[in-house]
């Protein structure tokens, strides 16, 4: 389409305010972030004197560091696996000709639309252990009721269990999200083809494993990535259900980055913190983000 | 596949009596799993101060009370707590400003990128969607550096509702030009061809073209910022210290970590910071979905 040479210019002038304002307050923000995590910048004042790498030294030797990284580890897997376990399940479930599956379906979705701020406060109360000598409250009770009292265990207050009760919040908010995407994928595979492997006589179990799951795989590696970089952030669900807990017990690097740096005013580490976040966000996204690009510019 | 033939299909096969109902009973079951804490949360806000214990907080309300809301709402001068009007209305404000302009914004990003190809554009445009994938904590710091140092005509950008508007706007920009572009590469180019002999410019194609058929992608966009800035905490209690400009998810994180503020105001509480986007949810919940899958890349 031949263009006029002062449409171009117009077309430029329009983008160019997003252009600069990502290059400045992502890009530019992003080195700034970098160069504070060089320097000796550990109270209100700055001090730009450059210490080269010993804030990441110090840092991967801090104990509560190692800590909140074996968290987001602990935190990461059970998060994703509960979430597609689940959400695939549902999603199988829901592609059976299902009477009032909108209903269904926007039952398991809702949580998406409440802050994490909303679900901690309310998870907290829920796996609220109580105490052996008032009673027991929230699911404790519940299991209590239910004649389930084995099933009764300390929550996030039990240091043992700690991120894992959060990863149970985590779950109920997020896995409607992987259900909708897996439903939607389920409905892109032809029926036939499910038809044809049972006139061959497949069993439902193969068809499921043989012919659905490894259809679904692009679903599977956009709900990791999904999920993934929202495990690696996950900061406000922290804050509000349980805060770092005893002994860290469920505190991630994505709170001691905000302790440390606006309570703590220790802005060097709280920088390097979170550049170590940002590089494990990238290694996740950025491959993602590169073979997303290529495959839609082939089409 | 229509669903028309998908009825045919199983039409042939009738299902298993006994299948179906174990089918719809794992369904309901999840259905109440999900629901659990809804129930807690309305029924606990609904008690009066007499009856709310931690220990029956399974049992339904003896009448209705509206107590609980009211407190959390108007706060209490006697106990010493801020109720969360404030926190609502600054939301508010905040939300309603930060959503529009960033719609607008994205929208004309979005036809740029799709009509309006220049060299370079992409490899920009992955740059631009590295932006929201990326931890916020790593721009959090020269972000309220920066923030501190803006006065334009007076107004104050650290501690204030323009300071939370603009980080939002800026750091919205990514989601709202991904979901507009993808948008408006769907429009066939004929359509602007027959414009541009009709003699429209860049400009009327925009205003007599693709703004019309806008709507659908408005809302999906709006939606999708409404919910998150509306949620949004990380910013909120970063750049608002201040009480009297902080959200209602700070508002509600303050109410919900007081240990004076019973439990049944908590509650309460988290139920009017969850309402607005919970009722977008209820009343356009097909278009929030739609907000959800953009959100993945596969729009």
């Amino acid at each position: 389409m031949p263009r006029l040479n002062w449409e171009r210019v117009v077309s430029i002038l329009l983008i160019a305010p997003a252009v600069i304002a990502i290059a400045v307050f992502v890009y530019g923000f992003i080195g700034w972030t970098a160069y504070a995590s060089l320097v000796k910048w550990d109270k209100l004042l700055p001090d730009f004197t450059l210490v080269g790498l010993s804030n990441y030294q110090k840092l991967f030797a801090n104990q509560r560091f190692q800590i909140d990284l074996g968290n987001t580890v602990v935190f990461t897997v059970l998060f994703l696996i509960s979430c597609l376990a689940i959400g695939f399940l549902l999603a199988l479930l829901l592609d059976q000709q299902i009477r009032g599956e909108g209903i269904f379906r926007s039952i398991y979705l809702f949580p998406m639309s409440i802050s994490f701020i909303v679900t901690g406060v309310v998870w907290r109360w829920l796996l609220n252990p109580g105490s052996p000598e008032l009673g027991s409250t929230g699911v404790n009770l519940l299991f209590d009721m239910a004649g389930l009292g084995f099933l009764k265990t300390g929550w996030y207050t039990d240091p043992k269990i700690g991120i894992m009760a959060v990863a149970i919040a985590a779950t109920w908010q997020m896995s409607g999200y992987t259900m909708a995407m897996y439903l939607a994928g389920l409905r892109a595979i032809p029926y036939e083809l499910r038809e044809a492997a049972r006139v061959d006589g497949a069993s439902e179990w193969q068809i499921v494993r043989r012919i659905i799951l490894p259809l679904l795989q692009p679903v599977t590696l956009s709900a990791v990535i999904v999920l993934g970089h929202i495990s690696l952030k996950i900061y406000d669900l922290i804050v509000s259900m349980t805060g770092p807990g005893i002994g860290f017990a469920t505190d991630v690097p994505a709170y001691f980055m905000w302790d440390t740096t606006f309570r703590g005013n220790h802005f060097s580490r709280g920088a390097a913190i979170a550049i170590v976040l940002l590089i494990m966000v990238a290694v996740l996204i950025v491959p993602y983000l590169v073979h997303s690009i290529r495959t839609e510019a082939e089409l | 596949m229509t669903t028309q033939t998908r009825k045919l299909h199983r039409s042939i096969k009738p299902p298993f009596r006994w299948q179906r109902v174990v089918l719809y009973a794992v369904l309901v079951a999840f259905a109440v799993l999900y629901l659990m804490p809804v129930y807690v949360l309305i029924v606990t806000g609904m008690k009066s101060f007499t009856e709310v214990s931690l220990y029956q907080m399974w049992d339904l309300p003896k009448g209705l009370h509206f107590d609980s809301y009211a407190k959390a709402w108007f706060g209490s001068e006697a106990e010493g707590f801020r109720g969360l009007n404030v926190n609502f209305m600054n939301s508010v404000y905040l939300t309603i400003p930060a959503t529009i302009i960033s719609a607008m914004w994205g929208s004309i990003n979005g036809y740029i990128l799709a009509k309006w190809k220049f060299r370079g554009s992409n490899v920009l445009f992955p740059l631009l969607l590295f932006g929201m994938f990326i931890p916020y904590q790593s721009i959090l710091i020269p972000l309220v550096q920066t923030l501190q140092k803006i006065n334009l005509f007076g107004v104050r950008f650290y501690g204030s509702i323009p300071g939370l508007i603009l980080a939002h706007v800026i750091y919205g920009i990514p989601i709202t030009t991904l979901i507009f572009r993808n948008y408006y590469a769907n429009v066939p180019t004929e359509l602007i061809e027959a414009a541009r002999i009709d003699g429209a410019n860049i400009f009327g194609i925009y205003r007599y073209v693709l703004f019309p058929l806008s709507l659908p992608g408005f809302v999906v966009v709006m939606i999708w910022q409404f919910t998150s800035i509306w949620n949004d905490f990380l910013f909120a209690a970063t750049i608002t210290s201040n009480p009297e400009a902080q959200p209602i998810t700070v508002g509600l994180n303050n109410l919900a970590g007081s240990y004076i503020v019973e439990w049944n105001v908590q509650m309460a509480g988290s139920l009017i910071a969850a309402l607005p986007t919970l009722l977008v949810y209820i009343l356009l919940g097909r278009f929030f979905l739609r907000g959800l899958m953009a959100g993945s890349l596969k729009g």
